[in-house]
């Protein structure tokens, strides 16, 4: 198991590095740079700034510099935000990321299992076509959508009402400014896992397993929760390992729109700013999150149906 | 002797998009305790569904008319909580596929041992006790040992066992094979039906073996009936049916079943395909793949009737070419 986990570990660094020569390469590839201004910086001002931050290098020695450097675990100064560098900058966006994160995805697990367990149970009633319309719905509105309209009904609307709710800014990790950026965040991975709870539970009912456990007359409740449960909890799994890494590297566009200053926000930023350094350095941090989590994810598999062994 | 089981006018019907379709028509059955009753029958015949009616495990879309009852009880009509104490307790069925049938992500011990804990609350230590001595019973070797063991660890064989296991857990009245053994291989075959035939000797109970296998059916089975398109065609005593079968369908069957005596090149087979059930066809649902039809058969539809030899056939042709 742990030679496994290593071994995994380890294959973890090759993938890494593509990763982190693609998106070297692709981001030079954009057009202008992180200097580019509406008003064009004198050539030989521009020329000292390249010559500080070694963008007047050749772009294959800049790129190993850059690896050697990381080696060194230094991401490097950020281009934009000059006081600071890019673990720096991580360093404040992450936790407010990872906490909102966090907190979506135990939302989701938390309303989209029962709700998707439900439908399932109740397969083709009343509750389950409900417990779809919503869900199907959630997915297909784009949070850009949802997340005005929730500004708009708890900051507008009900403001004068003990229901209002700040729409806008991180005030320290104040719990009402974390209500509605966690709700946005959470509402399309309700719809997907109560989508996906549902279709493969009413799968695992159908088993012969399930039957033998009906034959032996135990009550519905326990053929469920003890003989169903684990097994159609697979696939839920199965798309938590990329759900995890989305929410944790935070979503650019909730924290675009709540004001969130996460690491999300840093990204797009970065993206448009030509902060080469930055992006980067979010790139990596996802890239290894999305290893570790699919990782994690394997290991789950092991502990929800013992024929996964890992030697 | 008055029978544990008897079903009464049993007709199972299923809704599917393109209309109903009646699987099991008419069936009357009864099985007394330590009787062992074989029912015969080719796919798709409604052999599985009578007894999965009457263990109330139907697809959701079937539903059963009739009367099956257990000492009285009536299963039918009983709803999910009252099925509840008497399946797995005084009824049990032991499945087809045993790569299947167990939940993979629990251990063989608790699997037996749940049986025991919700029909007659003992406490898990007496639960796990009761399950070891059940796997010695049903001569799985080191049984301690699978007890705590998951399914993919165990061959198709002793799956098979540990399904006998859970079934013989609360040493039920009546006890349903639904072709217990085909899926195993011909050697581990043999085996399952050794160990069936011992349940019947020592237990008492009630046991019907469901089968297309009919020399699984002599080896095991007092009488035998035989399922044709939904409908019971023969039944009678093993020995009666095999010396002297009074339906040709079972004389077809029969016909089929390979002999070591006598050299023949090619597999007897009965001509023609069972019937669709959605387009039964008229009179004698077996007329057209029937060696012995007259007109008679093509028009109504005959009744299982008793004969003077004491067996019981639903057909018209009585030996001599009528018509």
């Amino acid at each position: 198991m742990w030679a496994y986990f290593s071994r995994r570990l380890f294959i973890a660094i090759p993938t890494l590095w593509v990763v982190i020569t693609a998106a070297f390469f692709l981001m030079r590839l954009a057009p202008g740079g992180p200097f580019d201004q509406e008003a064009p910086l004198p050539p030989e001002i521009m020329a000292n700034l390249k010559a500080a931050y070694g963008l007047d290098q050749p772009l294959w020695w800049q790129y190993v510099n850059y690896l050697g450097n990381l080696l060194q675990g230094d991401f490097g100064p950020s281009f934009k935000y000059k006081d600071f560098s890019v673990t720096e900058l991580i360093g404040q966006g992450f936790p407010i990321s990872i906490q909102n994160g966090a907190a979506a995805l135990f939302l989701a697990l938390l309303v989209g299992i029962p709700l998707g367990a439900m439908a399932a149970l109740k397969q083709n009633s009343g509750a389950d076509h409900a417990a779809m319309t919503v869900a199907m719905t959630g997915i297909v509105i784009p949070n850009f959508v949802v997340g005005p309209l929730l500004a708009l009904i708890f900051g507008i609307w009900l403001r004068e009402t003990i229901f209002a709710l700040p729409v806008a800014g991180w005030n320290n990790g104040a719990l009402p400014n974390r209500i509605l950026p966690v709700i946005c965040l959470a509402l399309p991975f309700i719809a997907y896992i109560a989508r996906i709870t549902r279709a493969s539970l009413i799968e695992t009912l159908r088993t012969n397993y399930v039957r033998t456990a009906r034959a032996k007359g135990l009550p519905f409740r326990i053929v469920v929760l003890r003989h169903a449960f684990k097994s159609a909890m697979i696939p839920v799994v199965t798309y938590l390992g990329p759900a995890t890494v989305f929410l944790l590297t935070g979503s650019m566009v909730i924290e675009t729109i709540f004001g969130l200053p996460g690491i999300g926000r840093y990204f797009v930023q970065g993206a448009l700013n030509r902060d080469y350094t930055l992006v980067m350095g979010v790139t990596i941090l996802a890239a290894s999150l999305v290893i570790l989590l699919n990782l994690f994810v394997d290991l789950a598999y092991a502990w929800l149906d013992p024929k996964v062994r890992y030697e | 002797m008055t029978s544990v089981l008897a079903i009464d006018n049993l007709s199972v019907s299923f809704a599917t998009p393109d209309g109903d379709v009646e699987a099991v028509t008419d069936v009357s059955l009864s099985v007394e305790a330590g009787e062992c009753l074989g029912l015969v029958g080719e796919s798709g015949s409604g052999k599985s569904q009578t007894f999965m009616a009457a263990m109330g495990l139907l697809a959701e879309n079937g539903t059963a008319n009739g009367h099956i009852s257990l000492d009285g009880l009536d299963l039918l009509s009983a709803d999910e909580k009252k099925l509840n104490t008497v399946r797995g307790e005084r009824i049990a069925m032991i499945f087809q596929d045993p790569m299947t049938s167990l939940t993979p992500h629990m251990k063989i011990g608790r699997q037996l041992s749940e049986v025991l804990i919700e029909h007659q609350g003992v406490d898990k230590e007496t639960g796990r006790r009761r399950a070891l001595e059940m796997l010695d019973r049903v001569h799985i070797p080191e049984a301690e040992r699978r007890l705590d063991m998951y399914p993919h660890e165990l061959s198709g064989g002793l799956r098979q066992r540990v399904m006998i296991a859970i079934a013989l857990m609360c040493e039920p009245e009546v006890i349903i094979a639904d072709e217990p053994t085909t899926a195993l291989d011909v050697t581990v075959q043999a085996q399952i039906l050794d160990l069936l035939m011992e349940v019947k000797a020592n237990l008492g109970a009630a046991i019907v073996l469901i089968t297309h296998d009919l020399g699984v059916v002599a080896g095991l089975a007092d009488r035998v009936a035989v399922m044709y398109a939904g409908r019971i065609v023969e039944q009678g005593s093993v020995a009666d049916t095999f010396a002297s079968p009074v339906h040709p369908y079972t004389q077809g069957l029969l016909d089929c079943t390979p002999s070591l005596d006598v050299e023949t090149e090619a597999l007897e087979t009965i001509s023609g395909q069972p019937p669709n059930l959605q387009s039964l066809p008229t009179g004698c649902s077996f007329h057209p793949r029937c060696p012995h039809v007259f007109d008679r058969c093509q028009t109504e539809r005959p009744l299982l009737e008793r004969t003077p030899s004491g067996q019981s056939k639903a057909c018209f042709y009585n030996g001599a070419e009528a018509g």
